[in-house]
């Protein structure tokens, strides 16, 4: 029997929801690290039952905690996270030198063929990896060596590595994004780098509006099956790659309003996209206080608006980069949360929706397991 | 040989499964270091969440209390008082206040 397990980090702990291949009926578990910043947890493509959570707080730092049996009990594994070799500086807000600090992980990506094999995205700017279960991790430094990293400079939420895309059928490539310093692209499994931000224009953040590097990259989708084509919110800028980032056009079209944070991808049609349009960079929460996610068919520029279910009066949440996923079943399901602590659910790839939980803790990751389950 | 009472915070009893305060034997000089290791040693994944991993020095927002006194800025080397020392008041190890 298929079922679906969402993964869902919150400023206060951790939650999994868990339905059958229905979509109909919710039983939800938690708090897990109650009282714990979870900014993500995932599940290994290669054991459905590994799953992998970072819990942080400011007071006694970053937990990766692991579990081997779909989330029911979790042990404590490796959480040193030291930089490799010495560390140079990075732009502070002000402008100055500043060093390289670890703060928190924001995102883990496990490895698509090998349970133990885990990506993190940190915060100050770095990728780490671990190859044995998340005991220990090593920095994979050749993207904090890059020649522009003295110049990156964090955004309002910290110099963070927050999204980690592996090429599937390009073996070795890796897709990373950093706020604020753009999207990099590794063809050699993470040796070297090179800036993929051709296109990119941010014309209010950046004094060169096309620079290099500099950009306020949200989030970046793929579908595994069209590694070539990406698509990315940018901080204003719904936009899409056809080249695997080598250059990038606007495809923001009709949207009420192109800012925004998640970004993702239909599991079974790579042309259809979902965004969730914020008002402005100064108005984290969606224009006219209606809550509305956009749908494009065709890869962009042509918007709909999908609001059966969803609140279209005095609603003010905001929906984070990492809080919004896909299953793998047909109909496709689509899952986000709320910075007021809901999670909605289609499943029916977005005509219709379902609070599937009103009151949990500011949600800060949602993901999506589609899982075999006896019984 | 001193047996020393440690108090943890509420998120690291958690993390370490125990619902009440520390007695941990600690030889030579009772230290907020000696202390730590001795922490550290029985519960290896508290390593990181109180001091650094590397330079060993006190994470920001954590504080030492003891005695009704703030040992938080005192020389991890030097020797804590004797009645933390002889386990008649707990060592406690604290997050910072925070919030509004």
């Amino acid at each position: 029997m298929t079922a679906i397990r969402l993964l869902v980090g919150t400023r206060k702990g951790a939650f999994i929801l868990t339905s059958s291949g229905v979509r109909d009926k919710w039983e939800i578990t938690g708090p897990l690290f109650s009282g714990w910043e979870v900014y993500h947890l995932k599940s290994s493509p290669a054991d459905a039952d590994r799953l992998y959570a970072a819990p942080s707080t400011g007071w006694f730092g970053q937990m990766i905690h692991r579990s081997n049996d779909g989330g029911r009990t979790w042990e404590p594994v490796g959480n040193k996270f030291v930089y490799d070799g010495v560390t140079d500086t990075h732009k502070w807000y002000d402008g100055t030198p500043h060093p390289w600090e670890f703060k928190r992980v924001w995102h883990l990506e496990p490895a698509p063929t090998d349970r133990d094999t885990v990506y993190a995205g940190v915060e100050d700017a770095a990728l780490f990896r671990t190859r044995d279960g998340g005991q220990s991790w090593h920095e994979m430094p050749g993207l904090r060596r890059h020649r522009s990293a003295g110049s990156w400079q964090p955004g309002a939420g910290g110099l963070c590595l927050h999204t980690i895309l592996l090429d599937p059928s390009h073996r070795g490539r890796i897709f990373v994004a950093i706020s604020a310093a753009g999207a990099f692209r590794s063809d050699d499994a993470g040796e070297t780098w090179t800036p993929i931000n051709r296109g990119l224009k941010s014309r209010n953040e950046l004094p060169d509006p096309d620079a290099e590097v500099g950009h306020c990259v949200h989030r970046i989708a793929m579908h595994p099956k069209r590694p070539n084509v990406l698509f990315m919110q940018k901080h204003w800028d719904v936009m899409r790659s056809d080249d695997a980032g080598e250059s990038w056009h606007e495809v923001s079209g009709n949207l009420p309003t192109d800012f925004g944070f998640p970004i993702d991808v239909h599991a079974h049609e790579p042309d259809t996209i979902y965004v969730v349009p914020i008002t402005s960079d100064s108005e984290h929460f969606p224009p006219d206080g209606k809550l509305r996610v956009y749908r494009s068919r065709s890869g962009g520029n042509e918007w709909e608006a999908l609001t059966n279910g969803l609140p279209q009066r005095d609603c003010y949440v905001n929906v984070l980069r990492d809080a919004m996923a896909v299953d793998s079943l047909d109909p496709c399901g689509i899952y986000f949360g709320t910075s007021g602590g809901q999670v909605y659910a289609s499943a029916d790839a977005g005509d219709h929706w379902t609070a599937i939980v009103d009151h949990l803790p500011p949600v800060l990751s949602v993901e999506a397991q589609t899982f075999s389950r006896w019984g | 040989m001193n047996v020393v009472r440690v108090v943890l915070p509420a998120h690291l009893r958690m993390l370490a499964h125990l619902d009440c305060e520390l007695a941990l034997e600690v030889t030579g000089v009772v230290t907020q270091r000696s202390i730590l290791d001795a922490v550290e040693a029985r519960y290896p994944m508290l390593r990181g969440t109180i001091r650094d991993h590397v330079t060993h020095e006190r994470r920001p927002l954590v504080r030492f209390f003891a005695c009704e006194e703030d040992l938080s800025f005192d020389r991890p080397d030097a020797p804590l008082p004797e009645d933390v020392a002889r386990g008649r008041e707990p060592f406690l190890i604290v997050g910072a206040m925070a919030g509004g």
